[in-house]
């Protein structure tokens, strides 16, 4: 078959034509779609939000942030399509006790501004939610805690959810690292399990709950905190897999942690690790 | 912008900001700065007088099937129940606790009048009620089933039901198979209710798991199958009380037969067209609220409870701002960096919104893993205080199961349907050794412990809370049963300079316990209603004599009770500071 048979074959697929068309669009755009899709899914079918203002609220002072900062710092406002995926990524992450909503508020500031404060050579070193997730953990944990369980268990959604991602981060270019970091984590936490003799099962089961999905996905493959290269990505998610594994054996053993630690190893792990790689791989000259 | 300064200056202005949110964080985290000077003044003061009043109940927790050993603690965290009747009726209520494990006795305890009791439960035939083929008790109600002005008794169990006839104030006897209730439910909760307003007590049973035998158990699959929006439970069940001594399953006609792992329910006419509806607290799942319509059948309705899907542990039923309404207060789960789950004040808006507007926030959101709670106006100031029973499993202080359970609850539901995939509990805590709550009412002020100040300090695992006047002295005492740990009995000791009136209701037309009567009282500013407790909190029923403070009021201009029946009745200024006994009118 011809270089221009096999281009009209690939016109006449409308799977291959819409795959081709993604691929035109914005990555971030895909994403925006993605944790959009998350969030209706989770409010149709499980109520999930509780009430609206939480979502209006962090969505607003997400898209503020972004634009005043960026217009101070750059002098011009940037797109807010990322504050836009912050926000509804807080908005669904965060779970703050008695339905309090400066969670929200400083969350949201915090994930932006950090963007703006926490730089090396003009790029920022966390990615903006989880940063934001991970300093009310750590600062305010008597009155925050992270979603844990609120997407309802059921098989089907987590097929819905994981489906979509693979096929958008496979379109955006990051699905190897999806990929590596829920490999790692398998083969870890088994090998954790099997040496110190615990059960299987629940040493796996975390990555099936929700927090993941919104970590493999919107997290740990956000293109400006990921480094450069393909195989250092995934160096970089077999080490956050690792420091999470570390910390899943600390809390089992007990360590004193901070209750952070225990309750949300994975975004600590990006935290701790995502930063310093990124650090790293910015003092490396460009190609 | 003209003139902008250089990065690191823009940055450094940025960060300033970027602090003070993190600083600020950390502040919140302590909560709000407290006007002490209210929390210092509750005006009562609870005194646990548990062993000198006689009363000695210890609960001891089941021990299941050895293939769900793993989880047994969780499993078998239910079982401490209190209920308040006046069995003997000398006019002097009296206190029954249950126990859950094999051949270890419920307790019956007579109040002899001078602040001591007498236990006497086995002589009176219910003891005995934990054996091997049977189950184990969960909880008890009472109420006049056969309208002979004897209160009768039913215990639910993790097994068979159990209906005890009283024959002559003294003696009961199990009248279970005639009344065709020989139902094996894994039951934690129970209530009377008059659905049809026929005049006899009808019942309504919760069902938790699914009726399996928790002791040989073909699967370990029995967990639930999801941690917000499970429906594998139990089914509840409603009997039709046929008046011959006889009761009928009338489940499915009436169209309440939930499956959502009901933990508890209480019933009132919440929506105020004269028939008695049924809200339910359910485990793993959003609370149920179902509506009578005119006791042809139940119509389940969202009434904005479905959007905070979480652990509904028990339903208290109170005036919660004095508006003359029902309101339903919900515990739930909460832990500090893992979950906030938050208990639901919910206000009755139903005549007019057809819903709930939950109102929890601050202190009376988080009490920790909380159980049983019960509206009472511990200070007899005219406002209700909620007293909260908390704490899971208290165990080895110094391992937690939280993080265990993290790693399960987020699963997929296939994985922790199965008991024998869950990690396995040991001697760990989960929510252990944490104290109860007394929230003041401080009306807009909002709710603020006093637990402390009043004398509440034990960190046993509570579970189900009544309150009851046991002296007729005009205060509710505070009875906890609490998990695997003994019971205890707080005297209530209200400001003396506040006035108070009770009602003692007895129905004709309607039950000869006048479950389900709500009393409204009218006194200058002051309107607030409550209900006769069929049962309610968790695993729990109040004294059935409905009690109001009146504050410095010294006269209450006018009473309405809405009878069973659907009779109103209208009393105009009563005495006060005393107990007011009201016949309902025969027609």
């Amino acid at each position: 078959m011809s270089d221009a048979t096999e281009t009209a074959a690939v016109e006449r697929n409308p799977i291959s034509r819409a795959w081709r068309r993604a691929s035109e669009i914005d990555p971030r755009y895909l994403i925006a779609f993605l944790i959009t899709l998350v969030l209706v899914a989770a409010q149709l079918r499980y109520h999930m939000l509780g009430s609206y203002d939480r979502l209006v609220l962090t969505l607003a002072v997400c898209t503020a942030t972004e634009a005043l900062l960026s217009w101070f710092d750059r002098g011009k406002v940037v797109n807010l399509l990322s504050a836009y995926i912050s926000g509804i990524s807080l908005t669904l992450l965060l779970k703050p006790q008695g339905g309090a909503l400066w969670p929200f508020a400083l969350g949201g500031f915090l994930a932006i501004s950090s963007k703006y404060v926490l730089q090396y050579r003009g790029n920022h070193l966390w990615n903006p939610t989880n940063f934001a997730i991970s300093a009310l953990l750590l600062a305010a944990p008597d009155r925050v805690s992270i979603l844990s369980h609120q997407f309802g268990n059921d098989l089907t959604t987590n097929l819905v959810i994981w489906g979509f991602g693979l096929i958008i981060a496979a379109r955006v270019g990051v699905v190897h690292i999806t990929l590596t970091y829920a490999a790692s984590f398998l083969l870890l936490n088994g090998a954790r399990a099997a040496a110190f003799g615990q059960p299987m099962l629940p040493e796996l089961a975390p990555i099936t709950g929700p927090m993941y999905q919104l970590f493999v996905f919107f997290m740990i493959t956000d293109p400006r905190t990921v480094v450069r290269g393909r195989r250092r990505q995934m160096v970089v998610a077999v080490l956050i897999a690792l420091m999470e594994t570390l910390i899943r054996f600390g809390s089992d053993e007990g360590w004193p942690l901070p209750t952070a630690f225990n309750a949300a190893p994975a975004i600590l792990a990006l935290a701790t690790v995502g930063p310093i790689a990124k650090f790293l791989d910015l003092r490396r000259p460009r190609a | 912008m003209p003139h902008r300064p250089p990065p690191a200056v823009r940055r450094a202005i940025i960060a300033l900001p970027f602090l003070a949110a993190i600083l600020l964080a950390m502040r919140l985290d302590r909560g709000p700065i407290r006007s002490s000077s209210d929390s210092a003044h509750p005006g009562f003061v609870l005194r646990d007088e548990t062993a000198a009043a006689g009363i000695h109940f210890v609960h001891h927790r089941p021990s299941f099937d050895p293939k769900i050993a793993g989880i047994e603690p969780h499993v078998a965290a239910v079982g401490a129940s209190v209920s308040v009747a006046d069995f003997d009726g000398d006019g002097k209520p009296d206190l029954y606790f249950t126990n859950s494990r094999f051949g270890e006795p419920n307790a019956l305890y007579h109040n002899r009048g001078d602040g001591t009791f007498e236990e006497v439960a086995a002589s009176a035939g219910l003891a005995d009620l934990n054996r091997p083929g049977e189950g184990v008790s969960m909880g008890a109600i009472w109420g006049d089933i056969d309208n002979d002005g004897r209160e009768d008794v039913l215990v639910y169990r993790y097994g068979y039901l159990a209906l005890f006839r009283n024959i002559d104030g003294h003696h009961f006897e199990d009248i279970t198979e005639k009344a065709g209730l020989r139902r094996w439910v894994n039951s934690n909760g129970a209530i009377w209710i008059d659905y049809d307003r026929d005049g006899l007590l009808d019942l309504y049973v919760t069902a938790y798991f699914r009726d399996v035998d928790l002791w040989h158990l073909t699967t370990t699959r029995i967990m639930h199958n999801s941690f917000e929006f499970a429906t594998n439970g139990g089914k509840n069940l409603l009997f039709h009380n046929l008046g011959n001594g006889k009761f009928e399953d009338v489940t499915d006609k009436m169209g309440v037969g939930s499956t959502r792992w009901s933990l508890a329910a209480a019933s009132a006419d919440f929506n105020g067209d004269g028939w008695p509806d049924i809200y339910l607290a359910n485990d793993y799942g959003p609370e149920e609220l179902y509506l009578n319509d005119h006791g042809r059948r139940f119509v389940l309705t969202t009434a904005g409870l479905e959007s905070e899907s979480k652990s509904g542990m028990a339903v208290a039923l109170g005036d919660a701002f004095n508006r003359g309404r029902l309101d339903a207060f919900v515990t739930n789960i909460s832990e500090r960096g893992y979950i906030f789950q938050n208990n639901n004040l919910r206000l009755n808006e139903m005549p007019e919104e057809k819903r709930f507007r939950n109102v929890s926030e601050g202190e009376i959101a988080d009490a920790g893993w909380a159980w049983g709670a019960q509206f009472g106006d511990l200070n007899n100031d005219g406002a209700n205080e909620l007293f909260v029973a908390n704490g899971f499993i208290s165990a080895d202080r110094t391992k937690s199961y939280w993080y265990a359970m993290s790693k399960i609850a987020g699963a997929n539901n296939r994985l922790f349907e199965d008991a024998a995939s869950w990690p396995p509990f040991g001697n760990a805590s989960l929510s252990g050794y944490e104290p109860s709550r007394v929230y003041m009412n401080r009306g807009v002020a909002g709710w603020v412990d006093v637990a402390k100040q009043v004398g509440v300090t034990d960190l046993y695992d509570g579970r189900a809370v009544a309150m009851a006047d046991l002296s007729n002295h005009g205060a509710m005492d505070v009875i906890v049963a609490n998990q695997n740990q003994p019971a205890i009995v707080y005297r209530d000791f209200p400001d003396s300079a506040n006035h108070w009136i009770a009602f003692n209701l007895v129905g004709t037309r309607s039950n000869r316990s006048a479950i389900g009567a709500e009393v409204v009282i009218e006194s200058g500013d002051l309107v607030q209603r409550r209900v006769v407790d069929g049962g309610s909190g968790f695993a729990s029923q109040n004294d059935r004599r409905p009690h109001f403070g009146l504050g410095s009021r010294e006269w209450v201009d006018r009473v309405v009770i809405h009878w069973p029946s659907g009779t109103t009745q209208t009393l105009a200024r009563p005495p006060i500071d005393g107990f007011v006994t009201v016949i309902e009118p025969r027609r």
